[in-house]
């Protein structure tokens, strides 16, 4: 058996290490492989070309942008930042745990865009987390008030990961779908996206006890 | 009956507009970019396996050389939005709420009720056809309560589309790229290496192998989407699907939550794990990566015991 169809593969791993356009890497990788596998460069394309027609429905989701977009118009993030300042007055951990739920949940609804860095964690959860953390345990050090920072951040990738797989019209889901259907295993999007639910859970308990440990830990370092 | 075929046209008419848009905003690379995306949509079922590649490539070409940029259509500053949100308060996410609500109950009723003997849906499609029957819903609903200008709606979702640009349809690539794997055999390649590797018969140890795979290659490639077509075609589908008869579904959708735990402790995945790093002036560069190690380990741990346990316990 011939190993270069596995060329395709090294061109994902390199071409994603050295930044190229991803959707350029992708591309180039499946007419490597389709090459190397021993098909005429047009067959590959008809192939390419068949596989991304066949996977359109992965792209449909975005149909939704306009209700969100208008959404946006009339304050939806600001709606958002509002129950945010909301959890204020908890501990650093019962705030860290709140947000985790709530991005969670938001995601698991279909808005994952509710929350991430540049908008929540950076103005909003990173300083109450540190101001609720200072409030507890007195003046902490610089290495802690960055320990703190961090776990807001991490909180926030966390509570959108293992959230958004719930929400069945998403491109993670349908990705899974169509690779399974390309293969002859036909699977409905929520058949795929109940299957998010255990490890949800799992990822709620494990890094809700975290957070909270986290509080504890600081307060001891603190006396 | 509603088939597929009417969200292409749906969808496809969306990206048409937005081409417009770009257009007459002067914006000539997102405006192609969109127009090839929604010729894909509108004609793609009835146009050659050679013209849709072509297609692609086109769209790859203009994504490749930089073609596509942001957008700035016209929108509401934030002073009004501060004063809409205190106005409109948590009634704003209704219409949010409406498209899971439509999709999911629709998906229940349709199925387990007479409904379902109607036909109305094609076969195994009707969540997302009825995702875009709540989208419709939501956008009718939040026009008539919000009442805003006409072309508002299309301005702010290219707003939306136009800041996401080519990865728009980075997934649907990724999917392709997984079947042009499939078709060249690279599955049964990684699969033979991977049967010499693993103990004859040690499904436990294969679940192990696919699902450490899943973590370890999305933190190489920084993207759990673009390890899944590869673990798939590799561990996913010829041994755990064939060779041991695993549930699909819970090797699908474990699968890939395996390879979220590996985003959460790569660099690689900048967006997630530097990029905060950064913005919160943290000292360590891999700060956040460092608390999120001890979530995404256990974590892992248990995806694989859901996987094992989901997909040769239960029913099976």
């Amino acid at each position: 058996m011939s190993y270069w169809p596995l060329a395709g593969i090294a061109i994902v791993v390199l071409g994603f290490a050295l930044r190229l356009n991803p959707l350029l890497v992708v591309v180039s990788a499946a007419l490597a492989t389709g090459v190397l596998a021993g098909l005429d460069l047009v067959a590959v394309i008809e192939a390419l070309g068949k596989a991304s027609n066949d996977n359109r429905y992965i792209s449909v989701t975005w149909i939704i942008l306009p209700v969100i977009g208008l959404l946006e118009r009339y304050g939806l993030q600001q709606r958002a930042r509002a129950v945010i300042e909301g959890m204020r007055g908890a501990t650093m951990g019962k705030l860290l745990v709140a947000y985790l739920a709530f991005r969670q949940i938001a995601s698991a609804l279909g808005m994952k865009d509710i929350g991430g860095h540049p908008q929540a964690v950076r103005p909003l959860v990173a300083p109450m987390a540190e101001a609720a953390a200072v409030k507890t345990h007195g003046d902490l050090s610089e290495d802690a008030r960055d320990e703190v920072k961090a776990m807001a951040a991490a909180t926030d990738n966390i509570g959108l990961f293992f959230g958004e797989d719930i929400f069945f019209a998403i491109a993670s889901i349908l990705l899974i779908q169509g690779v399974f259907e390309a293969a002859g295993y036909p699977l409905t999007p929520l058949e795929l996206s109940v299957w998010a639910i255990p490890t949800a859970i799992c990822a709620f308990a494990i890094h809700a006890w975290r957070v909270l440990a986290f509080d504890r830990r600081l307060g001891r370092a603190q006396r | 009956m509603i088939t597929y075929e009417w969200l292409y046209i749906l969808a496809g008419s969306a990206f048409a507009v937005w081409a417009a848009l770009s257009l007459k905003d002067g914006r000539w690379g997102n405006a192609a970019f969109w127009a090839l995306l929604s010729a894909s949509f509108l004609l793609g079922s009835h146009l050659s396996d050679l013209a849709n590649g072509v297609l692609v490539l086109a769209m790859v070409a203009i994504a490749g050389l930089g073609g596509l940029k942001r957008s700035d259509p016209p929108t509401t500053s934030l002073e009004e939005r501060q004063a809409h949100a205190g106005q409109l308060g948590n009634r704003l996410f209704i219409p949010a709420l409406v498209v899971p609500l439509t999709a999911v109950a629709g998906t229940l009723l349709y199925n387990y009720t007479p409904l379902g003997e109607t036909g109305l849906f094609e076969a195994r499609r009707e969540t997302l056809i009825l995702f875009g029957i709540g989208v419709l819903a939501a956008l009718v609903g939040a026009m008539a309560w919000l009442r805003p200008p006409l072309l508002a709606p299309a301005q702010e979702g290219r707003r939306l589309i136009d800041s996401i640009g080519w990865a728009a349809i980075l997934p649907q690539m990724l999917a392709a790229l997984g079947a042009v794997f499939a078709s060249a055999g690279v599955g049964d390649i990684i699969g033979g290496v991977a049967r010499g590797v693993i103990p004859e018969g040690s499904i436990f140890l294969t679940v192990v192998v696919f699902a450490l795979g899943m973590a370890g290659f999305t933190m190489i490639m920084g993207n759990a989407f673009a390890a899944f077509p590869v673990m798939a075609a590799a561990i996913g589908i010829p041994l755990l699907i064939q060779q041991y008869g695993g549930t699909p579904a819970v090797i699908g959708a474990v699968g890939m939550l395996a390879g979220f735990c590996g985003t959460l402790l790569t660099p690689m995945a900048a967006n997630f794990n530097i990029v905060p790093a950064a913005l919160l002036e943290l000292k360590d560069q891999n700060g956040v990566i460092r608390q999120q190690v001890g979530t995404a380990v256990p974590l892992l741990l248990c995806n694989i015991a859901i996987i094992y346990v989901g997909a040769f316990w239960l029913w099976s």
